[in-house]
């Protein structure tokens, strides 16, 4: 083990010195020049199999600046980053930590280097304090001594702006505060260059502005700041300096301050996009979906849903916004019929032998919800969890949602077939083949054959969640153009979305979920994310409308 | 007074292989290792305890009580540890199943014991395997003069043998090292959470290995005690007799707290006695029941706590990969 582990070193030596073409010193890029960097790396190449994940990337931070790294999914950002912070071990390029080559082989040496990542997910023991977490894995005798640790952390918080009680649990944290947690996890090992992976992702406006000015005020501290991100209203509010990464490789890095929105995406991507997206002008339709005091509690006795009422329209789009954890899932299972309702109505306008009636969807079993024309596409956290079978094909994904129709003991794979190929020629999936694992395919493609399954049953109230989560723009537009359609064609449609600038653009009316509560319906058009961003931390007097 | 007394007595002495094998399997399960085999690791430290005195015995010229109670403490252990040291391997190198590997070892130990102790037992003149009255006296209780001698509080407190001290001892060191130290701090975030012990640098295999190794010889202390102290040092076939399951359960009832499980070891410990102390007027085989029912009531009861911190270790019976890394 430790013998070939040398003779991968040797190879990465051999490389530097021989200066495989790319972007050694006099090449384009700025791997050449004699800034004060305070990490950088040469020709970085990382492949997983067949896959080049990194093709000779070239990258350097300077010390005090905030550099944003931006790119589509699968560009290869968190990869790049964590063979910086000791996760994976570069196939071939040179790591350079103050102008001097290093070999990260750990998490460990990273640290010993003065480089300290803050993953996407928290890597924090829930049932442990902040300082414990925090002094989790460090060299010491054999006692913590736990007032000088406090100490330092209220020192570490203090230079920085952070609030922090070093003596509450994880478990009673938000996810901001878990945020700081990690952070001053980071820092208080010595680390002097920052990588965050997508740290926004889960924070409120608010609460992403205040991370925003700790990182500004690291920045003055001399520290070097990476934050990898898709979202490029953060890329031009906070960072310095923008890195570009397209399919593995390093497109350019350019001064924020010379450049706009859409010449980034233009990098991005690799042509021109239109960022805008659309909003088609429909005529609002009957009251689909009307929810009166709808409330749910958790079998742990917690009240994930108060007396929400609302109403959802045919031919519109109702955007749901809130802090994860809101009870958005909670009120996408409750109307479709997987999660007890305690209290409430959710009252469905349809048609029962050609006359109008308001029916109670509560009670009802999903099958039967379903069959009325309620359709839900929920995709969780781990994208997988919930509507899919991972281990089962397009096919047979499809023919879940069918297969009680066929009459007789054998199952009728023929429709499901047609139906599984239609989704994917018309969302055009890149798939290895409709009888392939859906497993097997990427995050995006999988989204899409679980939002068309849905579309294809034309419901009367189409209910997503997250449908983009995770994707890249090219993906999202699909998803946002077939949402349009839907609408279009006049079914009542729920968004539940995590990003307030596609909500804001995407939607006709957005509901504000907090803390189990409707905070507030605004109007969409004349709607700002600031008020929206206040809605979701307070609970207003609430009802709807 | 004097009956409850020698209740609480009796309670102590049969409650002490409890806590031992109770303490053994939390630190075993801080590790997140779920070790089912805590009764096959019982039989094995109580015939490699009563080996280890007995042969000691029979080769010394003028054999010493304290040496052949060290002896077997020793021996009880390291058979434990290397019972563990089994499931170890299978579970956390080979990633076998926990479950399926601990009932594994439950039946290999109760088969390694009494094989053993047959073949003791086959060997000698007497045709049973027992330890003479010089080694027998090291594991009676103590007499400390004066203390041993105060009215109630002697005989409640300074009257048990050498191993019941070594059990309250370990249970109290065993809550410092949890709760207080660096390493403690450690095992509990390889319980909890492997992936972020991993990340900061904790080698997380290690950790497993050695908590679930001496964890196993701390079960084994407890089965020794079972052999050497309640079966008065003869091999009787089959004398673990289901301890080894009430210790599981124990850990459950004791929330993975070493200080709870020394309450908890006197309860089931006096339950296991009741019928020579409290005369119910009920068939005796009712009263062997009570451990068994009490343990029923403490899962119903424990699963509808819902603090945090007496939650089993979040990884508890799941297998750790490194994947990608």
């Amino acid at each position: 083990m430790a013998f070939a582990w040398r003779s991968r070193v040797c190879a990465l030596r051999h490389c530097s010195i021989t200066g495989a073409p790319g972007c050694g010193p006099g090449a384009k890029g700025e791997c050449g020049t004699n800034n004060p960097n305070a990490i950088e790396v040469r020709n970085l190449t990382k492949r997983f199999g067949e896959v080049v994940a990194n093709n000779k990337v070239c990258l350097s931070v300077r010390r005090g600046e905030i550099l944003a790294l931006l790119g589509e999914n699968g560009s290869g950002k968190t990869t790049l980053m964590n063979m910086l912070s000791g996760i994976y071990f570069p196939d071939e390029g040179d790591i350079l930590v103050g102008g001097e080559p290093v070999v990260i082989r750990s998490p460990r040496d990273a640290y010993a280097l003065g480089i300290g990542m803050i993953h996407q997910h928290f890597k924090l023991v829930d049932v442990f304090t902040a300082a414990e977490n925090i002094a989790l894995g460090l060299e010491g005798g054999p006692v913590i001594d736990r007032r000088a640790l406090a100490r330092s952390i209220r020192e570490i918080s203090g230079r920085y702006g952070f609030d922090i009680d070093p003596d509450k649990k994880v478990y009673d944290m938000s996810v901001s505060e878990k945020q700081t947690v990690e952070i001053i996890k980071v820092l208080y090992r010595g680390a002097d260059i920052l990588i965050l992976d997508e740290p926004t992702a889960v924070l409120t406006p608010q609460e992403a502005d205040r991370l925003f000015a700790v990182l500004r005020s690291m920045r003055d501290d001399g520290k070097a700041v990476v934050i990898i991100t898709h979202k490029l209203g953060e890329v031009m509010a906070l960072s310095d300096r923008v890195a570009v990464l397209r399919k593995g490789s390093y497109v350019g890095s350019v001064e924020t301050a010379q450049t706009s929105p859409q010449a980034l995406t233009e990098m991005m991507v690799g042509r021109a996009v239109a960022l805008d997206i659309d909003r088609p002008e429909v005529q609002r339709g009957e009251e689909r979906l009307k929810v009166v005091d709808l409330t749910c509690i958790s079998a742990e006795g917690v009240t994930m849903l108060d007396k929400v009422s609302f109403s959802a329209y045919g031919g519109e789009i109702l955007g749901i916004a809130g802090v994860a954890g809101s009870g958005q899932k909670e009120l996408c299972e409750a109307i479709a019929g997987l999660c007890p309702v305690q209290g409430g109505a959710i009252l469905y306008a349809g048609q029962v032998g050609g006359v109008e009636v308001h029916e109670n969807l509560v009670g009802k079993s999903p099958m039967e919800i379903i069959k009325k024309g309620v359709a839900l596409a929920f995709v969780p956290e781990d994208r997988l969890g919930m509507g899919l079978v991972a281990g089962m094909d397009v096919i047979d994904n499809m023919l879940l949602k069918s297969y009680r129709g066929s009459r007789g003991p054998f199952v009728d794979r023929g429709p499901a077939r047609a139906l599984a190929q239609q989704v994917v020629d018309r969302l055009a999936v890149v798939t290895p083949g409709l009888t392939a694992p859906v497993r097997r395919m990427s995050g995006g493609n999988v989204q899409k054959v679980l939002v068309g399954r849905e579309i294809a049953s034309s419901p009367e109230v189409l209910i997503t969640a997250y449908p983009v989560r995770g994707l890249d723009i090219n993906s999202s537009y699909t998803i946002y153009h077939l949402l349009n359609e839907q609408k279009q064609r006049g079914a009542a449609v729920l968004f539940v979305g995590e990003d307030l600038d596609v909500l804001l653009e995407l939607c006709d009316r957005i509901l504000v979920l907090c803390g189990g509560r409707v905070s507030g319906v605004v109007d969409a058009r004349w709607a700002g994310k600031e008020q929206i961003g206040l809605l979701m931390t307070q609970t207003g007097k609430g009802d709807a409308q | 007074m004097d009956s409850l007394i020698n209740l609480l007595v009796a309670a102590v002495l049969a409650g002490t292989p409890l806590l031992f094998g109770t303490l053994g399997e939390i630190l075993t399960e801080k590790s997140g290792n779920l070790n089912l085999g805590v009764e096959g690791i019982m039989f094995m430290g109580g015939v490699a305890g009563l080996a280890g005195a007995y042969y000691y015995e029979r080769a010394a010229q003028d054999p010493s009580g304290l040496l052949a109670l060290l002896i077997a403490i020793v021996c009880a252990f390291l058979c434990g540890a290397f019972g563990s040291l089994i499931y170890s391997v299978l579970t956390v190198t080979l990633r076998a199943n926990q479950n399926v590997t601990g009932l594994a070892l439950t039946i290999f130990g109760t088969g390694f014991a009494n094989f053993f102790g047959e073949v003791m037992a086959g060997q000698s003149e007497s045709g049973y395997a027992a330890v003479g009255d010089t080694v027998k006296a090291a594991f009676a209780g103590i007499h400390i003069p004066g203390l041993s001698d105060i009215p109630v509080a002697g005989r409640l407190l300074f009257s048990y043998n050498i191993l019941v001290y070594l059990g309250v001892a370990a249970a109290l060191a065993l809550s410092w090292f949890l709760r207080r130290s660096r390493k403690g701090l450690s095992l509990r975030a390889v319980g909890e959470s492997p992936q972020t012990a991993d990340a900061a640098g904790i080698n997380v295999t290690r950790y497993k290995y050695a908590a679930t190794c001496v964890g196993g010889g701390i079960c084994g202390i407890g089965g020794m005690y079972i052999v050497m102290v309640t079966c008065g040092g003869i091999w009787v076939h089959d004398c673990v007799g289901g301890k080894g399951w009430i210790a599981v359960a124990l850990v459950i009832f004791a929330m993975w707290s070493p200080a709870r499980a020394l309450l908890g070891s006197l309860v089931f410990g006096a339950l296991s006695i009741m019928r020579l102390y409290v005369p119910l007027g009920i068939p005796t085989q009712l009263y062997d029941t009570f451990p068994y029912v009490a343990t029923v009531l403490v899962l119903v009861f424990v699963s509808l706590r819902r603090r945090r911190e007496n939650q089993p270790p979040a990884s508890l019976g799941v297998p750790y990969f490194r994947e990608d890394r």
